[in-house]
């Protein structure tokens, strides 16, 4: 029930599958569908790539050997989630584009002809796999970094006295335990990455979101823009599937959950604490300080609004809807994991999996998802109240904050569903079943066994949604009630006017305002493991 | 068997009750008061370019003015969604096809009285009292000062010429300034010579389209292309940056302005419709006329570089440097009339 009503909006856009096709859809078929099916295809290619050698090494070696900076790395290994991907496509073409520092400094260094032929272009379909590698890799690393820490220790202290390497023991028993977890965390990497426009228009690489919006805008054609969105859609169900059904056979659980003992770190000599070091510091360095300190450069020399008053509200406004956003969040994943453990209904999984699929959506989309049922029910109900009782009740629902937080619900279930249902996957039934038969209730299973028990996953999920809709844009933009701002509208205007270095501020606070749920919540899981 | 360590699940708690404690405070910040005087304003513009004028017609009128700022698209589908019970009453846009799509769909009435009509250009309003110009944008070509002789320019039409080849940046079809200036080519040369027209225009590209109109400029000024078709507002932006070397780049392009020999520059406006379900319609009258004061006017001039469209407003340095120039007086509804049309041909074009 619950997930019917959260997955209306998809409902929404699904009804559009009746709407005839029309002279709009058959000129995108003859001339860019193709394009932007290759296109995305290959982004997707890419970013799978660039994430997992980004987020799984790191994620081992955080979790299994103790060496120099650790403390630091395993929270802050997290931090370029926080930069909106096409903040730091912005800060990147700054830096690297024909006219930026670099390039100029090395024609300097070296002739014209040689700089051109071999630095390679930023606003590219490889610049934007990059873009996207850097700022999505930490849910990779996330997930994958409590899957190792969490779950596969003993096998792994078991074939370590059988006389296995550490190569070996990394791609014998850790990956596969950890697979599904991997998994989770590239799907919402992809998804991400499927849905953003922001950074693939700027670069100039027409995808599916591009062609969405273009179809929107240009034509003002919604049919042909929610058509298009499906088959966004069909593809990430497709995605899924295969997942889905490569992983049936192979179900992992922990044996024994006294396994949280106490560190078996293993201790890494001078070169090789030093390696790993610059190891996981890279992706850190490319990934946060170095845009980071672009955006600050802008915000101090060049930018010409300054921090006040106005700047404290939008801390304040971003802060606020992104913890009660997380709360719903958290809350209905959890209750729908839970449901779908006990119960195991074919309908409910169903319910699960497409409630997920919101996250591929582009924020634009459900935007307009959202507002369409929202008005309507609003509508009716005040033409009912009119007829009725001759008072008019007016909007209740739309263009308050309640259909934003319904909006981002949708968008972002998918990232805590995934969170908290890869923690739970590894808490084996036959616990669930003792305490049963000991007489405890589903409701004290839940609250005494469970979710002590994947805490971690819950401020995993946590962090997560609150960083996402810090950072979210769109749907922000499109729902928000009057003279509400937030620090991604603000950055997102002062962008889109093509002032950069205004948008350096706002961009920066975003940063630093989902630093701090990351490093309390970092400390709380690490202080739980250790 | 040991298990738990509640401490972070109480945190987590604590912040759950203090999420849902500050919702509770937090919830009367957005029921708008109906009593008092007050306009509700959907904008298409930033807030930095519109929130000002705001603040000065509340200070000199003491209506309230409401604000949402969001993209063209996504605030008519608002409109339409909402219906009826919209609290809007105002919409400002920033480009004209937004202002005829949203005639065409139904959520704006032709209000705008004859004394506010008299002020604007006829070609810069609608017919039917629909919706009002309130400034205008001119898109114009720039060039490099060293590479490019400005007796060598004469007209958008030219651009296809093969001396151009591989020398012009011009930012993708997707922007509406692009998708407008094909539609004028469309209104004033039919679509065969337009499709035409692009198709030479796509093969002088000097690189594939990426970036704002000021990456454009910007890749003149570093030579990597000697043309570019941009808006002059951000020209007058970047010479007016606190950033060096984007003054610098601007300062090594000059504007061309196109077609002064028979129709004139390109232009768009932004502009304002009421809605049709406009609650405070005498006031948001109100607020157009103040945005169509001269105050409001010299504003933009000076603000953002744009053009008034009221006459003897004194304009910005900047402005007056480029000189005065013939626009293009087609009625702005053609270019919304256009617009699919144009993002087709541009598409096959091969305009990305």
């Amino acid at each position: 029930m619950v997930a019917l009503l959260l997955t209306m909006p998809m409902w929404i856009l699904v009804s559009f599958v009746f709407e005839p096709t029309n002279e709009n859809w058959q000129h995108l078929t003859e001339t860019l569908l193709s394009e932007y099916i290759i296109n995305s295809l290959w982004l997707m290619l890419g970013v799978t790539f660039g994430t997992l050698l980004l987020g799984v090494p790191t994620a081992w070696l955080i979790s299994q050997y103790q060496f120099f900076g650790k403390g630091f790395l395993h929270w802050a290994l997290l931090l370029p989630l926080a930069v909106p991907a096409y903040i730091i496509a912005y800060t990147y073409t700054g830096l690297l584009e024909f006219e930026g520092p670099v390039q100029s400094y090395l024609r300097g260094v070296f002739s014209t002809q040689t700089v051109n032929a071999w630095f390679p272009e930023v606003r590219s379909l490889g610049g934007a796999i990059v873009m996207f590698s850097l700022v999505l890799y930490p849910y990779v690393y996330l997930l994958s970094r409590a899957a190792f820490s969490n779950h596969s220790q003993q096998a792994l202290e078991a074939s370590k006295i059988l006389g296995a390497g550490p190569v070996r023991r990394f791609f014998k028993i850790a990956l596969p335990m950890a697979r599904p977890a991997i998994i989770a965390g590239l799907t919402l990497a992809l998804m991400e990455t499927l849905a953003d426009f922001g950074t693939v228009q700027y670069f100039g690489v027409p995808t599916f979101t591009t062609g969405i919006y273009r179809t929107w805008t240009g034509f003002g054609d919604t049919t042909t823009t929610v058509h298009l969105s499906l088959i966004l859609l069909a593809f990430v169900l497709v995605l899924m599937l295969v997942e889905f059904w490569s992983r049936k056979q192979a179900k992992y659980f922990a044996t024994n959950t006294s396994g949280h003992a106490k560190s078996r770190f293993i201790q890494l000599k001078s070169w090789q604490s030093i390696t790993a070091f610059i190891f996981c510091l890279l992706p850190i360095l490319f990934g946060f300080l170095l845009p980071a300190l672009q955006l600050l450069y802008w915000a101090i020399t060049t930018a010409q609004s300054e921090f006040n008053a106005e700047f404290i509200q939008l801390i304040w406004n971003s802060f606020f809807l992104a913890s009660v956003t997380s709360v719903v969040v958290l809350v209905l994943a959890v209750f729908l994991v839970y449901a779908k453990r006990i119960q195991n209904h074919a309908s409910t999984n169903y319910a699960v999996k497409i409630a997920t699929l919101g996250y591929a959506i582009p924020g634009t989309v459900i935007a307009i998802a959202v507002m369409i049922p929202l008005g309507w029910l609003d509508n009716t109900l005040d033409t009912l109240m009119r007829d009725w009782f001759g008072i008019s009740t007016g909007l209740l629902l739309s263009g308050t904050l309640f259909a934003l937080v319904f909006a981002y619900s949708f968008r972002f279930l998918s990232v805590a569903l995934q969170t908290v249902d890869s923690g739970l996957n590894q808490v084996k039934p036959s616990m669930d079943e003792s305490a049963r038969t000991l007489g405890a209730s589903r409701f004290n299973i839940l609250k005494n066994i469970h979710l002590p028990l994947i805490q971690t996953s819950l401020l995993t999920a946590f962090i997560l949604v609150f960083v996402e809709v810090l950072k979210e844009l769109p749907t922000t933009l499109i729902l928000r009630p009057f003279n509400f701002n937030t620090l991604s509208v603000r950055a997102y205007e002062m962008a889109a006017d093509e002032r950069l270095a205004d948008a350096g501020l706002p961009a920066l606070l975003i940063v630093l305002t989902s630093m701090i749920p990351i490093i309390i919540l970092s400390k709380l899981i690490g202080r739980n493991h250790a | 068997m040991k298990i738990l360590n509640l401490k972070p699940l109480k945190s987590l708690k604590t912040l759950m009750t203090a999420s849902v404690l500050s919702v509770t405070l937090a919830m009367p910040l957005n029921t708008v008061q109906a009593s008092e005087q007050e306009v509700n304003v959907y904008s298409a513009r930033k807030e930095q370019l519109i929130k000002p004028l705001l603040d000065a017609f509340t200070k000199e009128s003491g209506i309230k003015v409401n604000l949402i700022t969001s993209k063209a698209d996504a605030l008519l589908k608002r409109l339409e969604a909402e219906g009826m019970n919209s609290p809007a009453d105002l919409l400002i846009t920033t480009d004209v096809g937004r202002l005829y799509r949203a005639k065409q769909v139904g959520v704006v009435q032709p209000a705008m009285t004859e004394d506010l009509k008299n002020q604007v250009p006829v070609n810069l309003q609608d017919l039917e009292n629909y919706w009002l110009g309130l400034t205008t944008r001119a898109r114009v070509i720039v060039y490099a000062n060293d590479r490019v002789n400005p007796s060598e320019l004469s007209t958008y039409e030219d651009l296809t010429d093969s001396k151009w080849k591989k020398r012009i940046c011009i930012r993708s079809s997707n922007n509406i300034y692009n998708q407008s200036l094909v539609s004028s080519m469309i209104a004033h040369k039919g679509e065969q010579a337009t499709a035409d027209w692009t198709t030479g225009l796509v093969k002088n590209f000097a690189r594939k389209p990426k970036g704002g109109d000021r990456d454009q400029i910007k890749a003149v000024a570093a030579g990597q292309c000697d043309l570019a078709v941009v808006n002059t507002y951000y020209l007058g932006q970047m010479l007016n940056s606190n950033d060096e070397s984007q003054k610098a780049a601007a300062q090594s392009v000059s504007v061309f302005w196109p077609n002064q020999a028979d129709r004139g520059t390109h232009i768009n406006v932004s502009g304002v419709a009421i809605t049709k379900a406009a609650k405070n319609k005498d006031n948001a009258l109100k607020l157009v006329a103040f945005l169509l004061s001269e105050e409001s006017q010299r504003w933009y001039a000076e603000a953002n570089n744009e053009y008034p469209v009221i006459d003897g407003v004194k304009i910005s340095d900047t402005l007056k440097n480029w000189g005065s120039f013939k626009s293009d007086e087609l009625n702005l509804s053609e270019l919304g009339k256009n617009n699919i049309q144009a993002v087709r041909i541009m598409d096959r074009a091969g305009w990305r």
